[in-house]
Parts: C-alpha cells; structure tokens; sequence
C-alpha cells in the first residue's frame, strides 16, 4: 500500500507562493472584505425572480446596504451573476457567453427553484440547472424566493468569498466549455436533470 | 344557448364550404373547408352585416384521438356589432398541412401563423416569413406541440444543451438578416449557397 | 468610400471546418450611405425582459426593427396538457408575472365557462378587486421601469414602495407576494383574513395621492413630453388590424375595453370610465395607463363597499374540495375529496374562450376538452405578443434611443409572450 509521494516543489519561491502565511491571510482578509463588501450584480433576469430581485433592490429591503446598489448590466464590470428565472435553452449559449465575459474574480448565485433545477418546468425548453451550463456558487430555493431569502444567499455569497484564501489560484481558474462543447460531462448532465417523482403526469389520470 | 347569425348567414353564403356550425360553451363554431377558407375569412371581414374586424388569435388544436383531423382555429372579433365567431378549418393529418395565410386580411396574424408552424407545423401558404418564432430556427427536434412530441423533448438533456450551446450563426440571425450583410462574400460557403436559394439553416 | 466592417462571433462554439470561429459581418452598404445592424439584447437592462432586437440602423435613424422572442419559452402550453385544470392555475402566475391574481382570474373563468359553473356573489366581488388590484401593480412596474429607461430613477422607489403595499394584501390572502394562485375552479383558495378590508381601504385612501405626485414628475415634464410625444405613434385602423388590445390600442383611440364590451364578473354594475387616447403616441399611452389606475383605485373602493359575507367556494362538491374535517369523517365527503385530488375535475367535451381584460391587453384562455380532467389543447392569448408584433412598424424612421421608448410603452411582458 504505498503512498504517493508529494512530487518535490520546482523551485523556493513557488513553494512560498503555494502556502499561505500570515502576510497572505492578512491580505487575504483585506481584500476579501472589500470584495465582499463592493459585489457589483450582473442581474441576468429572465422571468418572475427578476421582479423579486427588483423588488429587493427598491426601498424596502435595499440592497445598496450590501454595497450591491450598482448594478452592472454590462458583464465586463460586475462580479456576481445572479440568474433570477428561469433558462429556457434558447437563452443558454447568452448566459454562457454573459460569464466568460465577466473577468475574475466572479461568483454566480443561482435564484429561485428554476435556475437551481429546472424548477416546475421539465419540459423541452427549460434547462434543468444553470450550472450544467455555468458554475454556480449559492443556490437561493424558492418560487420566487422572498426578498429576505435573496438577501440571505447574499449574506452566504459573503460567507463564502470571506473564506476564500489568496493563494488558492484554482479558485480565479476559468472553468471553461470541455471538449464536447459542453460545461458538464453528458453523462452527469442526465443525471442531474433526471426527473424527480412524478413531473410529468402528477395524478393518476391519464 | 344559441349560434350566431354569423352561422346561417355564412351557410346561404357559402353553402357546402362550410361543413357544420356548432355551439359550445356559448360560443358559435363554423367549419370551414381549406380551400375556400381565405375566401370565407375576406367576406366575415369585409361584408357590411359581419365587419369581423379584429382579428383575436390564429392556433391550431391536436386531439389525443389519433383519428381526428388537426384543426387550425380562427377567433374573429367584430368591435362595433360586439360579436364573436370561431372558424375552424380541419386538416386531415395523412396530407401536408397546409393552410392560405390571412396576414393579407389582419397584419395580427402574421406572428400568430409563425407560432402555429413553430408548435404544429402548419404551413401558412404566402405567409411573408414564415419560420420558427418561439424555438431557434435550427430546431431539430420536431414540431413541440404535436401530441406525438413527448413533454420532455426527444433528445436527451445532454444532447439538447449541446445542441443550444453550438448553435451556429443561423440559429441567431435569420436568413433576412444574414442577407442584409452585403459583404456576402465573407459567408462560409455553403451558408452562401443556402441563403441564394432561399433556404433554411440547417443544425451544426 | 470604405467600407467599415463589424465583425462579431455569434456563438461560444460556432466554428469552421478549420476551427476558426465563424465571424458574420454585420455592415451593409447601401447605395451612398451605410447601414448597421445591431443586436440589442437579450439581455438587456431596457428591454423589459429576455427580448432580443436587431436593428438595421442608418447612422441613428433605425431603417428596420426585427424582434426576436422565445427566450423565455417554458413550454407552458404543453405543460397545461398534463395537469388538471386546478393544477394550472400556479403556471398562470408565472406567464404574466407582474399581474398574476389578474391570471388566476381569467384561467379560473375560463374554466368555469367550460364547465357551466356560476360563481358566488362573493367571489365575484373578491375576483374584481384581484383584478383592480393586479391591474395597479403591472401598471406600477411598467410606469416605473418606462421611468428608468428614460433616465428618471427616483419614481421607481416611489412606484415600488407601493407595490411592496399591494404584495403585503397579497401575502395576507394567499400567503404568496407574487406567485398568488389565487383561485380554483368554482371559488378561491381562500377567503380574505379579518382586517384586510382596511388594510385595502387604507391603500385606497392613499394611492391617489402618491399617483398625483408621480404625475407631477411626468405629465408636465419637458423631457418627458420630448421623448414620448409624437413618438411611436399608431392609427386606430392600423391598431385594430394589428390585434392590438389594452392601452395600446385605446390609446389610439379605439374605445374597446372588454370589460365594457363583453362583461365578466358584474362589471356592468361598477361606475367606471375607460380612458381612450387620441394620438396614439406614447405620450398618450402614459396618460391611458395613469388614467386606468385612478380608476382601478375607483372600483376597488365600489368593490369594498359591496362585500357582503358569504361563501365564496361554488356549493359543488364534485368541483370544490370539502372541507378536511368531514372528509375524514363523512364517506361521501371522503369520495369526493378522493376523486379530486387523484383525478381532478373533470370538464364536459367542448371548448370555451375567454377574455379578460389584463393590464396589457386582452387576455384569452382557450381551452379544449375531451371530457377528461386534463384540457386537450390550452392555448393563451397573450396580449403582449400581439402588441410586440407591432413594434417593426412602431419603430418605422425613429431614432436609436426612441426605440427604447417604443418598447417601454408597448408594455411588455416575455413570460407571457414566450410563454
């Protein structure tokens, strides 16, 4: 049962570069609460979810208190994709396009049950998931999700990026299309989008 | 409840063209044969007793009994008599389905027919543009709306977001736009060739 | 003269056979001068929705618009075929997703006509108010959104705070700020809790008030009146051969209003004036719309005060559930409720249309039935459709920017358009 030797670094100053110090967590913890504290949201709205998402950028419930009041429509200047509706496969090769045009750092927040899953819709259009298609980072549940819910995947969003370490490079890696022009292999895409009960006939009547 | 006079009225008119006038729901139904109906659609909206101006939607109806024909459904409005008709024309599915376009009649119509070829696959005859308006226009699957389509498509998940992620240039533009650019000579080939012979784009 | 040449890749992998990715470009010229043809969309901060547009432009001065739909096609249609009438009425939320309870309504109507199921006198009351109070809120949106597009941010905040006072009435009822479900077959899910009818009288008081404050910003506003007057502008013939419906085509100056032409829910009883325009700009589009939501505030109120109590579920127990304590205890209860929710309603063999007047426009349900539970072939009518259809002649010799002005005021919506 051999173990597999850790191969030996290439030089000193990569390996200095590959562990984190405390230079590098202070660093990292300077610019991971600017970043977390400046999200600026490229709201790729499609159907009901962008009115939620509306409705928690207006007054009541303000999203300019998390820094996220200046929202970028244009992909080149925003660091989080918020999805809010539903991806038909029409919209598919957009959204792709909208996040390989957004530079790094970037974060995509999946809202509402449609952009998660597919939602109620499993039919010939919808596709079952944004991230068979983008990575996703937090996932916001619900149809539409309550202004507060939307809100809350951000607080996570936060959670998340303030974890984040400078020195983990994979992390600002751009997950490209494979080679079958696809983000997802196929097999795992199927998996994903199997449905779940009973979505096509949903009483015992024909 | 009872039929309009539209019914009769388009009987004496048309006589055999108009197979059967029904009512359902409170709504008057005339069928109509498809090659009269362009016809019959000009009289309801020019003749002076009938005025049905307004044009309230074009669909089409697939039965789940396999034998019935596919219908091609007509709801006209007429604003100033505030009167309702339905006319219906009936395609048997053995032949190709095929219908007059009325966007002559009603400029409404003109994305109404696209969506009914788009869904069903009725071809309107001398529809200005007739292609697909809801799915791309290189849709390989089918025709959605058909009974024998199933709900979740027919390719399999991954094969559908790889066909929408490779969609070539035509799925995005239309063959009219494409032919807008006039430096032609920077097509790929084979689209050139497509596009001076009017064709649809074919799928990637 | 050169030729500017704009090249653009259109997709993520459209390739050639040598792995070149396919450029089209996209200059024209044309005669002396040059066209452009430019994508606006599909996603896009002012096209209210997944709505694509390629605009062949000559310098700013747009030659031809051709919109591009289906972005947001769900498959709603088809889905319709696989669920039972009351299974439908959460998919009707989502098409027009700025005024579902107005939705609700009309599948629920459209139901009923299909089945000869006359409604309580209390639900018809509590329907209308639904209607009013959807018809507020799209107008709301659309209103503030228009505002936005035009550069004017703040009547967003205040248009919005109002909504959020709409979504608490809505949460109160249905437990849902947006994605109501509001009715069932024969009635509604439930009847309105104890105080709602002051808490709608109270918004009843007070929107007229904010109303005139966001007319102030507007209606007499240079900027406004510069970028909306004499822009886009329809006549009544063409509006009427281009199915148009709602403000759209009143405010070319066609009086059809559905409520008035073909009434439904007692409309025929309320004191209302329909606002019909004249020129058919956009500048009389605003004034249509603001003038429909002073008036839908006008019927809530005739509304409130009719509310008499009653029961607000038809008394059929073939089509209304009963209730949960005695389908546990009665047999007959029991069967009932058992056949329901395993099979569903079942409809007569016939077909049944019906309109209703939704913010944007005419809003038909069409179903067809067999004789099942399932409808054959449910078909919307989606007055944004119709109305999108026409923005190509809308947009005939305008500016660039006064194409964003001509989409806001059609009033759009792509969940219903693309359904």
């Amino acid at each position: 049962m051999g173990l597999t030797p850790v191969p030996a670094p290439e030089s000193r100053a990569e390996l200095d570069a590959a562990s984190p110090n405390w230079v590098t967590t202070k660093l990292s913890a300077l610019i991971n609460w600017s970043r977390t504290r400046s999200l600026w949201p490229m709201p790729f709205g499609t159907a009901c979810c962008a009115i939620e998402f509306m409705a928690t950028a207006a007054s009541r419930f303000d999203l300019a208190r998390f820094g996220m009041e200046r929202q970028s429509f244009s992909p080149r200047q925003a660091d989080v994709l918020i999805c809010a509706g539903r991806l038909p496969f029409k919209l598919a090769p957009v959204i792709r396009r909208v996040w390989d045009q957004m530079p790094q750092p970037k974060w995509a927040i999946s809202m509402g049950a449609c952009a998660s899953s597919g939602g109620i819709f499993d039919t010939y259009t919808m596709v079952q998931g944004i991230d068979t298609i983008i990575p996703v980072d937090v996932y916001v549940p619900g149809c539409p999700p309550r202004p507060e819910g939307l809100l809350y995947g951000i607080l996570l969003l936060q959670k998340k990026i303030s974890g984040e370490s400078l020195t983990d490079t994979a992390l600002r890696e751009e997950q490209v299309l494979g080679p079958h022009g696809l983000f997802l292999p196929p097999s795992r895409i199927d998996e994903v989008s199997e449905p779940f009960g009973n979505s096509v006939h949903q009483t015992r009547s024909a | 409840m009872t039929i309009s006079p539209s019914g009769p009225a388009l009987q004496s008119r048309f006589g055999a063209a108009v197979t059967r006038v029904v009512e359902s729901c409170g709504d008057t139904i005339a069928y109509v044969s498809r090659d009269r109906a362009h016809e019959i659609l000009a009289w309801l909206r020019d003749d002076p007793g009938q005025h049905f101006n307004y044009l309230t939607d074009v669909t089409a109806v697939e039965y789940r009994d396999a034998e019935r024909p596919l219908e091609v459904v007509y709801q006209l409005r007429s604003l100033d008599r505030k009167a309702d008709l339905r006319v219906k024309i009936e395609l048997a599915k053995r032949e190709p389905l095929e219908v007059d376009s009325v966007c002559d009649l009603w400029k409404g119509a003109n994305w109404l027919e696209r969506e009914a070829f788009d869904m069903f696959g009725v071809r309107f005859r001398g529809h200005p543009d007739l292609r697909r308006i809801l799915m791309w226009e290189t849709y390989a699957e089918g025709y959605p709306l058909r009974k024998d389509f199933p709900l979740r498509g027919h390719f399999s998940r991954a094969e559908q977001t790889r066909q929408a992620l490779a969609a070539n240039p035509e799925a995005h533009y239309s063959l009219e736009e494409l032919s807008i650019a006039e430096t032609f000579h920077e097509l790929p080939a084979e689209m050139r060739e497509r596009l001076a012979k009017g064709e649809r784009g074919k799928v990637g | 003269m050169s030729t500017r040449t704009v090249e653009a890749t259109l997709s993520t992998t459209g390739v050639d056979a040598e792995g070149n990715p396919i450029g089209i470009p996209l200059t024209v010229r044309s005669g002396d001068e040059e066209h452009m043809l430019i994508n606006l969309g599909p996603q896009h901060p002012a096209t209210h929705g997944v709505l694509r547009l390629v605009i062949e432009l000559e310098g700013e001065t747009v030659v031809r618009v051709i919109p591009h739909i289906g972005y947001l096609h769900s498959g709603f249609e088809k889905l319709g075929e696989y669920r039972h009438y009351n299974q439908i009425v959460p998919l009707t939320d989502r098409t027009d997703y700025l005024s579902p309870m107005a939705n609700n309504v009309a599948l629920a109507l459209a139901a009923e006509k299909l089945m000869g199921i006359e409604i309580t006198e209390r639900c018809r009351v509590l329907r209308v108010i639904a209607c009013e109070m959807s018809r507020i809120i799209s107008h709301l949106v659309w209103l503030g959104t228009t505002g936005i597009d035009m550069g004017a941010y703040t009547p967003f905040l205040w248009l919005f705070q109002q909504r959020e006072l709409i979504y608490d009435l809505q949460e109160a009822w249905t437990g849902a700020r947006l994605t109501t479900s509001l009715t069932r077959v024969g009635g509604l899910m439930a009847d309105i809790p104890d105080g709602w009818e002051d808490g709608l009288r109270e918004f009843c008081r007070a929107f007229p008030k904010v109303l005139r404050e966001v007319d102030t910003m507007f209606t007499r506003n240079g900027i406004w009146i510069g970028r909306n007057q004499g822009v886009g502008t329809i006549s009544a013939e063409e509006a009427i051969n281009y199915s148009l419906s709602g403000p759209m085509l009143r405010a070319s100056g066609v009086d059809y209003d559905v409520r008035k032409d073909r009434p439904y829910l007692g409309y025929e009883t309320y004191d209302f004036d329909v606002p019909v325009g004249e020129h058919g700009d956009n500048y009389d589009r605003y004034l249509v719309r603001m003038e429909e939501m002073f008036q839908s505030n006008r019927i809530m109120e005739q509304a409130l005060a009719r509310l008499k109590p009653g029961p607000i579920n038809v008394d059929n127990p073939r089509v209304i559930l009963p209730p949960k304590s005695r389908a546990m205890s009665d047999m007959e209860a029991m069967i009932f409720h058992f056949k329901q929710v395993m099979e569903g309603v079942r409809a007569p063999v016939g077909e049944a249309y019906m309109g209703i007047e939704n913010p944007k426009g005419e809003l038909g349900y069409y179903f067809v039935s067999d004789g099942t539970a399932k409808p054959v072939r449910w078909r919307i009518r989606p007055p944004s459709f119709l109305n999108l259809a026409s923005l190509p002649r809308l947009c005939e010799g305008v500016l660039l920017s006064d194409v964003i002005a001509i989409n806001a005021s059609v009033d759009i919506v792509m969940g219903e358009i693309d359904r």
